[in-house]
């Protein structure tokens, strides 16, 4: 179990982490969720107790990271952004090596043959760490952070450049080790906190901005609805047809998907049920729908929703600094994309080999 | 500690670093011993253990630039950090790594003091033994300031430069003393003096006050070494 109350890191003027508060229970999988430089590691960092935090309480179990450091230490297993990794050692030197430095109690051997069967790497164990590919350091990261069984695993950005097969292993394995340990991770791709977590953590800028089981964070913020109909008819004439349906808000039309069809988004009003009304109207004037769907946000709108709505709220307190906010904003998204590009490249390279 | 030490004397012994570090510290003080004992005859060895001073300057930072600023590059001080360990045997543990490694690298004057005792029939021993004492001390006191160096920045070469300025500085200071005219002044810049006080057990002194000394330089920049770490931390 872990409590943080009101924890906070400030370097010089920058607070980088701003009165963060929040309970992780036994066995449950936590997701931390945020654009680059949200202050995810930072959080991680001083829960494990790599960095001190300037005000505030982190407890492991009970006990504080800051006053008894070692006893809390004890209870974590930690794998940073970057694995921290001896290049010049071998797989098996180096988990030996933590082995003795964690002061592990399990039997050596079977301890350390259960880790590497669990991460996959014992076709690697002989081998030096320098030449493995980029998704073997990782899991030799992950088995580090394995080593003594701790209660809890906090994990930064576990799967990053592992490939999609690898990821499904990983993310079916952290799932299984949820059972008995408790799991905080940290990621910016969200279908794997998707599939992965419990409850969902949102920062941005140092702050919590949602913190909810997936479930709920979706339904809840999900206040308005959106339809989607792809109908084959009369551009101008649909539209007017659709806008007289009570409940809705707007309506438009996309590109024409084939000759004479379009697809129109339509929004309208909290629990108003358009479908049927919509179908009755539209086969009345002999249209025809090919299609009908709703459009439910995914954690991936509700991501980008709360991280805008704060920068808006930043264009109400101040309408300067409004422009540099979605800026950056929009680099967030450049970035993510990037970045399942490179997963991609990896992959082909991967396969290569 | 005992992790940490036995992972630091591999990473010694899997590069070439140590054996660098022997090497050189073999060609230099056996030239002096040749040269001194062997071919003029003398059956003091006090010249081959002053010149360890000159080399020992120079090799001692090159032996600790790595011990910290390595794994503040690499990111691995997180897994030393965030281990259930205090900073104190981490610190240890690589300092003694460093000294034992050094402690090889001396480990020849045994040999020195084997082979004049052969060829001469006669050896001072309790002067020999007195002064590797002094020369482990010294060394360690290097190494000592080394590791505090290395724990303050990321750069090697930076890491390796700065030690060796410290280093001169212990050197130098008590022959700067002369221009001092400040009495008490005086007094500090001499009693912190490195060489000088080395220098008097290769006259065959064992002097107590000097060991103190020594193993109280070793004491406090190690402790300056648990001090810089904790800092980064609150940093």
């Amino acid at each position: 179990m872990i409590e943080v109350q009101n924890l906070t890191k400030q370097y010089g003027a920058k607070k980088a982490v701003d009165s963060l508060t929040f309970t992780v229970n036994d066995g449950e999988i936590l997701g931390f969720l945020g654009p680059n430089g949200a202050g995810k590691s930072t959080t991680m960092n001083m829960l494990t107790g790599y960095i001190s935090s300037t005000s505030g309480k982190a407890l492991i179990n009970g006990v504080d990271i800051l006053d008894d450091p070692i006893n809390a230490k004890k209870n974590i297993g930690y794998l940073p952004e970057i694995p921290p990794l001896y290049l010049d050692m071998t797989v098996k030197d180096y988990l030996n090596f933590v082995y003795d430095l964690k002061k592990c109690k399990i039997p050596r051997k079977a301890h350390l043959e259960d880790v590497c069967g669990l991460v996959k790497i014992t076709d690697v164990y002989e081998r030096i760490i320098r030449n493995l590919s980029k998704g073997y350091k990782q899991r030799v990261g992950l088995a580090q952070a394995l080593i003594g069984n701790p209660p809890i695993l906090i994990l930064d950005e576990p799967t990053v450049g592992l490939d999609p097969k690898q990821i499904i292993e990983i993310r079916t394995l952290i799932k299984k080790l949820g059972k008995k340990h408790t799991v905080i991770l940290s990621s910016h791709i969200l279908p794997e906190i998707q599939a992965v977590c419990d409850r969902v953590i949102i920062i941005n800028k140092g702050k919590i901005a949602a913190d909810d089981t997936t479930e709920n964070l979706t339904k809840n913020i999900t206040t308005d609805h959106r339809l989607i109909a792809r109908i084959d008819g009369a551009r101008e004439e649909v539209l007017k047809t659709i806008k007289g349906i009570s409940g809705v808000i707007s309506v438009s039309a996309d590109m024409e998907r084939e000759k004479g069809v379009y697809d129109y988004e339509i929004e309208t009003k909290e629990d108003a049920d358009i479908r049927r009304e919509l179908f009755k109207r539209v086969a009345a004037r002999n249209w025809i729908i090919l299609g009908l769907k709703s459009s439910e946000m995914t954690l991936e709108d509700i991501f980008l929703k709360i991280t805008m709505d704060d920068s808006f709220e930043l264009k109400m307190k101040k309408s300067s600094g409004y422009k540099e906010e979605t800026a950056s904003a929009d680099e967030e998204k450049f970035s993510a994309e990037e970045n399942s590009g490179k997963t991609a490249d990896e992959n082909s390279k991967e396969a290569e080999e | 500690m005992g992790a940490i030490f036995r992972r630091e004397l591999k990473a010694y012994f899997t590069s070439p670093i140590a054996y660098i570090f022997i090497t050189v510290f073999y060609l230099y003080t056996a030239t002096y011993f040749v040269n001194y004992n062997v071919y003029y005859g003398l059956t003091d060895m006090s010249y081959v253990f002053q010149c360890a001073f000159n080399i020992l300057m120079i090799l001692l930072p090159l032996l600790t630039m790595r011990l910290f600023t390595e794994e503040k590059r690499q990111k691995t001080d997180q897994c030393l950090l965030t281990a259930p360990v205090n900073l104190f045997s981490v610190v240890m543990g690589k300092f003694l790594a460093a000294t034992c490694v050094f402690i090889c690298a001396i480990a020849v004057y045994a040999v020195y003091a084997v082979v004049l005792f052969g060829l001469s029939g006669y050896l001072a021993w309790a002067t020999v033994i007195g002064n590797l004492a002094a020369l482990v001390m010294l060394g360690a006191s290097f190494i000592a300031i080394g590791l505090f160096v290395s724990a303050m920045t990321e750069s090697q070469v930076v890491a390796a430069i700065i030690s060796f300025i410290i280093i001169m500085f212990f050197f130098m200071i008590d022959m700067l003393s002369g221009i001092v005219q400040v009495e008490w002044l005086r007094t500090v810049m001499v009693s912190l003096g490195f060489y000088s006080r080395y220098a008097e057990f290769s006259t065959g002194l064992f002097s107590v006050p000097n060991i103190i000394f020594f193993v109280s330089i070793i004491f406090i920049f190690n402790f300056l070494t648990v001090r810089a770490l904790e800092k980064r931390r609150w940093a």
